[in-house]
């Protein structure tokens, strides 16, 4: 009988545990073609120039027969912004989608959540998806917090009813309870976000999207948002797919990480082999970088022209001695200067762990570097005696304060570091295996017994 | 759920359905953002086409001396001027949509067409605070409308639907072809002058009524007309049919214009 029994329970068991285990998400050669025209500087067409090209096309043919402009038709380019991906999703996985920018990251999700349709391939999909590309979509800044709430809930895809039942829990967990019926335009940035994430972490959909929204938002809250994504899968047993820069976060809260690299999937396997490979493959490690201005990082108002690592004789350098200082430098070109404008990097160890984020005006204000129009080489100085031995990455970071990324970079440049400072015998055999961290500050030591006795 | 490449989806239109509260969040969204901030805001609603009324009598009532078919020539003016302030508003509101709404069309995915759509809606709104003017407007005159008012509703069915037949297709041009909105407000005007909005169209020569039908706007002010006074000689049979057809194709073709044009909205926008 308790032989039967337990068979029972194991096959009904066993079926559960496929169901949960099955498969949520399945791509196959999925691909998806933007044609970028060269020929005209606008970002969109006109009905002008359609009219006039159509209008030139028909003389041209009149006068020469097949002159049909062929530099017209060498001037558009196909760019492939994803190549042939093909992977499968099971219920429960959190998934952490991570390559430089432009890799096609963010156009896989597009195409997952239905916002654009591929050029080739096919997606399967199974349960309700819901998409977070941006926190705050649809909101709107005259309208009040409350009112806000249930827009962007619409706006999600959830219902009235859904939106009344969870309307306490989200307030509660945005902490804007006071400024409910005030419009959002009055709201901090912080506040602002708080809301827009608590309104999109009540969505019920089995598969949940998520695009860098924890990028913003100070670090209390994005530790908060973390917890809440992985109560979203663990407990619920939802699927998350996760994109960011955020190796850290990745590292938390993914337990399966597929690297892109040009629209095809280079790697698909634990987040800590494959976060390693990519710091380790993907960053250049000759101790500079440099963009032609048209392919620099940055937007309209701002270009990131090159990072430079030297050394303190000024050549660019990307192994170091521990005692000597670290200059980081990058060369900027400002179209437009702003008072908001923050300008710096991360560094991280080999783990994709943060070290340290600074910015050009985290000093006092008199000593910010000032910002003019043009071109702006800004540098800082590492200190020596300051970081353990190992390899560095560095990863450039420009935003305007607490309102947009500019650049939210990958680390893009490495350096190595070497001890050779601290004088005491037991200090002077170190390695990273007998002295673990990433910094290796001497602290001086004191005997107080005699003060108290 | 499959997505797949240069297919339609098959769901969507069960996803319009599914996301019919979205619709009435959007209007509910213009609504209350027109009005939030704004001195005039609900007054505008009346200004606007009470001094258009005003100036309407006064040139073609008095100074042209149009005929106005035994009724009060501002009611008539009135009367037509209704579905042309809809149609009008709706058809420069929808053509702007998509636009103004871009940031949400490359985040988030939903049945497209609820934004053309809810700008319809708004505009429902302006209707019936301009439909109490009219009321007003009657009182005034001490004019009893027929019995034939019931069905005005049809006739205001006709005019959403042409509002939006015209507003999906406009909505999603303009998304193509940025300079589109420079010639939407030429249109408009354009329309109100071949429209009968300031006359009646019995001052159409009857050789010409049939080719004047092909504005469905036309049939609609016309049905209007007839529609509060009653009187027959407002409606020209032929010219209705002619317009319902023209209206039909308009919505099937503005319809299926929408939905091509809609997959590439996200890259264009």
């Amino acid at each position: 009988m308790p032989t039967w029994f337990e068979r029972i329970i194991k096959i009904i068991f066993f079926k559960k545990c496929n169901y949960l285990m099955s498969v949520v998400i399945k791509s196959e050669h999925l691909s998806k073609k933007y044609i970028i025209s060269h020929q005209q500087r606008e970002k969109y067409v006109t009905l002008r120039d359609v009219i006039a090209k159509k209008a030139k096309s028909f003389f041209q043919s009149q006068g020469q027969l097949n002159n049909a402009s062929p530099h017209h038709i060498a001037k558009r380019e196909e760019f492939w912004a994803l190549n042939d991906i093909s992977f499968k999703i099971d219920q429960g996985d959190r998934v952490g989608i991570i390559g430089r920018n432009g890799a096609g990251k963010s156009t896989l999700l597009k195409v997952l959540s239905r916002i654009t349709e591929p050029t080739k391939g096919k997606i399967q999909i199974k349960g309700r998806i819901s998409c977070l590309l941006e926190v705050g979509t649809g909101f709107h800044p005259e309208l009040t917090g409350r009112e806000n709430i249930y827009l962007n809930g619409a706006i999600l895809g959830m219902h009235r009813a859904e939106i009344k039942r969870k309307f306490d829990e989200i307030v509660d967990f945005s902490g804007v309870e006071k400024f409910l019926d005030t419009p959002v335009k009055r709201y901090s940035s912080g506040m602002y976000v708080r809301l827009a994430f608590a309104v999109a972490a009540h969505l019920e959909s089995e598969i949940l999207i998520v695009d860098e929204v924890l990028a913003v938002g100070d670090a209390e809250f994005q530790r908060k948002c973390l917890g809440k994504m992985q109560d979203v899968s663990q407990q619920e047993g939802r699927t998350v797919l996760f994109v960011s820069h955020n190796m850290q976060a990745i590292t938390n809260l993914c337990s399966r990480v597929i690297l892109l690299n040009k629209g095809t999937i280079i790697q698909d396997d634990a987040p800590s082999k494959v976060i390693r490979d990519y710091v380790m493959f993907e960053t250049s490690n000759d101790g500079s970088v440099f963009w032609e201005e048209n392919s620099a990082p940055g937007d309209a108002t701002i270009k990131l022209l090159a990072i430079r690592i030297l050394d303190e004789k000024n050549n660019i350098q990307n192994h170091f001695f521990s005692k000597s200082k670290i200059r980081i430098q990058f060369d900027l070109h400002i179209n437009e200067v702003n008072d908001d404008l923050v300008i710096g990097f991360d560094i991280t160890d080999e783990e994709g762990v943060v070290i340290l984020r600074t910015y050009h005006n985290d000093s006092k204000q008199e000593e910010w570097p000032a910002l003019k129009k043009g071109n702006n080489i800004i540098y800082c100085e590492i200190p020596g005696e300051f970081l353990n031995v190992g390899t560095y990455y560095i990863s450039p970071k420009i935003s305007l304060h607490c309102k947009k990324w500019i650049l939210n970079a990958d680390p893009l440049l490495s350096f190595d570091v070497e001890l050779n400072h601290g004088v005491s015998p037991f200090w002077n055999v170190l390695n990273k295996t007998n002295r673990p961290g990433s910094l290796a500050l001497i602290i001086p030591w004191k005997n107080q017994t005699e003060i108290f006795n | 759920m499959v997505i797949e490449a240069s297919r339609s989806n098959k769901n969507y239109w069960s996803d319009l359905w599914k996301y019919r509260e979205l619709f009435f969040f959007l209007a509910w969204r213009d609504i209350l953002v027109r009005y939030k901030q704004t001195v005039i805001g609900l007054a505008w609603s009346l200004i606007r086409p009470f001094l258009t009324m005003i100036i309407f009598t006064i040139i073609f009532g008095r100074l042209a001396n149009l005929p106005s078919g035994g009724m009060p020539y501002a009611i008539m003016v009135y009367a037509g001027m209704l579905p042309w302030q809809f149609f009008s508003t709706s058809f420069n509101d929808s053509s702007n949509s998509l636009i103004t709404n871009s940031n949400m069309l490359t985040k988030i995915y939903f049945p497209r067409m609820i934004v053309p759509a809810s700008t319809v809606i708004v505009n429902f709104i302006d209707f019936l605070i301009s439909f109490a003017l009219f009321i007003g407007l009657m009182l005034w005159y001490h004019y009893v409308p027929s019995w034939t008012i019931l069905t005005l509703p049809l006739f205001f069915v006709w005019v959403v639907l042409i509002s939006m037949g015209t507003g999906f297709y406009v909505a999603a041009v303009n998304v193509k072809y940025r300079d589109f909105k420079y010639i939407v407000p030429f249109v408009v005007q354009f329309g109100l002058y071949i429209s009968p909005v300031g006359f009646s169209s019995n001052v159409i020569p009857d050789k010409w009524r049939l080719l004047y039908s092909a504005n469905p706007i036309a049939s609609i002010i016309d049905g209007f007309r007839w529609a509060i006074t009653g009187d027959t000689h407002f409606i020209y049979l032929p010219g209705l049919f002619l317009s319902m057809v023209i209206t039909l194709l308009f919505l099937l073709f503005g319809t299926l214009y929408f939905r091509r044009m809609e997959r590439v909205f996200a890259d264009l926008v």
